[in-house]
């Protein structure tokens, strides 16, 4: 009898250019999948380039995170634009990037889902 | 070395703008300050947030020395309400800055200095000319460098010597230019 692979949640990650923070926050992502035991290659990374792009992804700032379709954070800002996003670390640190536990903690509750 | 336009040693554009009370601000005379810094920032950017209390820091231990310190916004407004000057001035009073929060509502202060990013940071020495320029410290995430960049810098132009490193790369949001 052959195990079945567990299904794996969909983790995308959302940027605009105007934040330099996006490739920091792929490498602390995909470091996050590995932790979890998730393919770090099969994140789909898409660039957000205009404000009606950002309306139509619902994208408060960069860099969005969503595993099965849900911000690991909740946004404080809820309008949409090309703007970059403020993160609290754990620690209360502001930050252009959120925390690694944070995303690790999404991850695991989106295989959760995606499993059910 | 060159700094996007103004180059180590440069002399600083001219700069006049008001705070957020509508006062005028102007870089001092040619030696009448140790050191001058001028810091591009804004309210919505998580690097310009998260090295806001460092460089506020600097800005209280060097000021017995006679260094000044300039905040400056630069960002369209329309586009960024977050950087409105109302905005501005509200926070200006609520968290009662050490110094003067600058608009530039025309940005012709950032095309002139060749400002990038939020936060970006000059340091001019006595004769107003461009000592160092590029980010307070290398990690916004960690206050314990305390701006150490910008500090070694204004310790070297207060000792009349050339800041090591006296270039670094700006790191954060880019300015919100108009369309």
């Amino acid at each position: 009898m052959v195990d079945e692979p567990s299904p794996s949640p969909s983790v995308e990650l959302l940027w605009w250019r105007g934040c330099p923070s996006w490739e920091q926050a792929l490498e602390r992502l995909r470091a996050a999948m590995e932790a979890v035991g998730l393919d770090p290659a099969a994140v789909v990374v898409h660039e957000v380039e205009t404000d009606e792009d950002a309306d139509a992804e619902r994208f408060v700032g960069s860099p969005t995170i969503r595993i099965e379709g849900r911000d690991i954070q909740a946004p404080a800002e809820t309008a949409t634009g090309l703007t970059c996003r403020v993160y609290r670390l754990r620690d209360g640190r502001i930050s252009a990037i959120p925390d690694p536990a944070d995303i690790r903690d999404a991850l695991r509750q989106g295989i959760e889902r995606s499993s059910r | 070395m060159n700094a996007d336009g103004l180059a180590i040693g440069d002399p600083a554009p001219p700069l006049e703008l008001p705070d957020t009370d509508g006062a005028m601000h102007t870089l001092p005379n040619p030696g009448d300050a140790p050191a001058t810094v001028v810091v591009w920032t804004c309210n919505h950017c998580p690097y310009a947030l998260a090295w806001h209390d460092r460089l506020l820091d600097v800005a209280r231990d060097y000021a017995e020395a006679g260094v000044g310190l300039l905040m400056v916004n630069s960002n369209d407004a329309q586009r960024y309400p977050a950087d409105s000057l109302e905005a501005m001035r509200d926070r200006h009073r609520a968290e009662g800055w050490p110094v003067p929060y600058l608009h530039d509502a025309d940005q012709s202060a950032a095309r002139a200095w060749g400002a990038r990013t939020t936060p970006d940071v000059f340091v001019l020495d006595p004769d107003l000319r461009l000592a160092y320029r590029g980010a307070p410290d290398p990690d916004h995430e960690r206050p314990e460098l305390a701006a150490g960049w910008l500090r070694d810098a204004l310790t070297a132009v207060l000792a009349g010597e050339q800041p090591d490193p006296h270039l670094t790369q700006p790191i954060g949001c880019s300015i919100k230019w108009r369309q």
